[in-house]
């Protein structure tokens, strides 16, 4: 079972990520599961959401306390709770930034990885370039797909392309595949 | 064929397919995604025949679902917590009247204080009203549950509540099998009456009934609830002929063989349960688990054998009853006193409003269970702490305040020091 949280606040596209990611993993025949934290969601506010990937039923009904993959879709994040508790030892940790890990005072969460497993995505930035919107959510699917696996890049696009019907989909489709473009190349390199 | 979906949309579909004449829709969360869900078939014509009502209160939805029953129409409608409360009287009409009406209920807890997460409260504070009631483990038997549930209903002509726990169940995207038309059709038969208000064969429903007849009116209710014991079984055993899988019937059973410890419980938590009893199980430990689907009727005979031969038998509620403990332990402790020897039952309160039950609490509570039983109900995950503080607090003072006030003052003064440990 591989276990992905999502933080990020409302508005951003965070539980539809989940799905999306959920999604992903059933277009390749897995079981899985996505859900929110349950709460009164208002925009701005912190939320959280979850994804379980197995290639089995999914019987498990706790929240995600230890993540194989933690996405941050709000760097703000790290200064209002801690964003990175239970991650597990070798997992791995995308953040939504254009700046780097050690500028966002990430260093000692970067340490306890394994090398590679802890990267950023000027997701925002793509999202303004290609759907016009700052809602950094399919973008940091592509890197996801570039970073982890898991998943293969085409069954996160034809997710997206199911969440969002028609120009919308399809200018999603482009934020995640520059940031799997992004990711790709920064690992060859 | 297989979907991706949300659990809520999954049930409108599976609704919808039930053929539905009359849906009254109040949004109340965690329940709202289900009836939008079914509105949007309405709209887009693939639920056809249908009047979809929106009314103004839940009260007056579960009074139009009656009217339109009565005048011979399969009704639908579905609430949540104070959404059933608020519908109290006409839950109680609609079974004493007869009227097989089917409800989604979301679960929810009930105020005060206003919670708007997940337990069992709702169910149990109308568990006396004489629907049937059903609940679901999972999303996939939460939407076959609601074909079973109109059978089931229109049979005995008794309303029938389908439990979904709300958030857990209603708002998780997972694969679920959404079966096609015909199929449901060949299950589900057209909805015949036992009786309707008909112009050219006037009669009335719901006359005054003296004392000479009420009784007798009260007994033909509990006797129609023990058919719908034998009827559940039957129809249980139909769907998963039909479908090849399983859903609804009275209980079943997980990993049994020569368990010592047999836990019971309803609902989602099931899921989680079973992952634990896997794990506990390979290390040995002779553990297993009886899952209840029906609560009304209360299937005595089949949880008796189920649990005779366990030594320990620990009743998960997800609710209580504040003067007594958990009425599903109440229960269960009445069917067991008959056995000759009956297993030692301990139970727990788990997961009151939305409070998340992780496998490490369970591998805990079922393994003292067995070691070091406790008295009485045992709150699972009570923060000890901050009740005696607050139990301390409350000794010294008569102007308290409210209780729910005082527990979060406590709350965050521990979360504070915890900060403080952290940083010093």
């Amino acid at each position: 079972m591989f276990e992905v949280r999502i933080h990020g606040r409302g508005g951003q596209g965070v539980v539809t990520a989940a799905e999306m990611l959920s999604v992903a993993a059933f277009l390749e025949g897995k079981h899985a599961q996505a859900f929110p934290s349950f709460g009164s969601e208002r925009t701005g506010a912190p939320v959280v959401a979850f994804c379980r990937i197995s290639d089995r039923e999914i019987r498990l009904r706790e929240p995600i306390q230890n993540p194989d993959a933690l996405i941050v879709q709000d760097p703000t994040l790290f200064k209002a709770l801690d964003v990175t508790e239970g991650l597990k030892p070798d997992g791995y940790l995308i953040v939504n930034t254009a700046r780097s890990l050690s500028e966002m005072h990430l260093d000692e969460v970067v340490k306890r990885l394994p090398a590679g497993r802890a990267l950023t995505v000027p997701a925002t930035e793509l999202a303004m370039k290609f759907i016009n919107r700052p809602a950094p959510n399919t973008a940091l699917l592509g890197a996801f797909a570039a970073e982890v696996g898991v998943v293969s890049l085409n069954s996160v696009l034809e997710a997206i392309r199911r969440a969002f019907p028609g120009n919308v989909g399809e200018a999603n489709v482009e934020a995640a595949k520059a940031a799997h473009t992004l990711i790709a190349a920064n690992a060859a390199a | 064929m297989l979907h991706q979906i949300e659990g809520s949309k999954a049930m409108a579909r599976s609704i919808a397919l039930c053929r539905p004449q009359v849906v009254c829709a109040y949004p109340i969360t965690p329940q709202t995604h289900i009836v939008e869900g079914v509105g949007e078939l309405v709209r887009t014509g693939e639920l056809n025949d249908c009047e979809f009502i929106n009314v103004e209160s839940e009260f007056a939805a579960l009074s139009v679902a009656i009217g339109a029953s009565a005048a011979g129409a399969r009704a639908y409608t579905a609430t949540a917590s104070q959404g059933l409360l608020f519908m109290a009287e006409a839950v109680y009409n609609a079974a004493g009247l007869g009227l097989p009406i089917v409800m989604t209920l979301g679960n929810r807890a009930i105020g005060a204080p206003i919670n708007i997460w997940n337990d069992h409260s709702d169910a149990m504070a109308l568990r006396e009203s004489g629907w049937i009631q059903l609940f679901a483990e999972s999303n996939q038997e939460a939407a076959d549950l609601h074909i079973v549930a109109f059978r089931l209903a229109e049979e005995l002509s008794v309303p029938t509540m389908v439990c979904v726990d709300g958030f857990i169940l209603t708002h998780a995207v997972e694969r679920i099998d959404v079966p096609d038309q015909a199929a449901v059709d060949a299950f589900l038969p057209p909805y015949e009456p036992m009786q309707s208000l008909d112009p050219a064969d006037p009669i009335s429903i719901g006359a005054m009934v003296g004392p000479d007849a009420f009784t007798e009116v009260r007994y033909l209710q509990y006797f129609k609830q023990h058919t719908a014991l034998t009827l559940i079984e039957k129809f249980a055993t139909e769907f998963e002929q039909r479908f090849g899988r399983q859903a609804g019937g009275l209980l079943r059973t997980y990993e049994v063989e020569g368990a010592e410890t047999l836990i019971v419980a309803m609902g989602s938590i099931n899921g989680t349960i079973k992952d634990v009893i896997d794990e506990m199980r390979a290390d040995g430990v002779a553990i297993g688990l009886v899952t209840l689907i029906a609560f009304r009727p209360f299937p005595a005979d089949a949880l008796r054998q189920a649990l005779a031969r366990a030594r320990d038998v620990v009743v998960i509620d997800r609710a209580v009853d504040v003067g007594m403990g958990g009425p599903l332990a109440s229960n269960i402790a009445i069917a067991l006193r008959e056995l000759p020897d009956p297993p030692a039952m301990h139970s727990a309160i788990v997961g009151l409003g939305g409070r998340p039950t992780s496998k490490a609490s369970l591998h805990r509570l079922f393994r003292q269970a067995a070691i070091q039983p406790w008295e009485g109900p045992h709150f699972l995950d009570l923060n000890e702490k901050v009740v005696a503080r607050e139990l301390h607090r409350r000794g010294k003072t008569r102007r308290v305040g409210p209780a729910a006030e005082g527990i979060l003052k406590e709350l965050e003064k521990e979360r504070v020091e915890k900060l403080a440990e952290r940083t010093s």
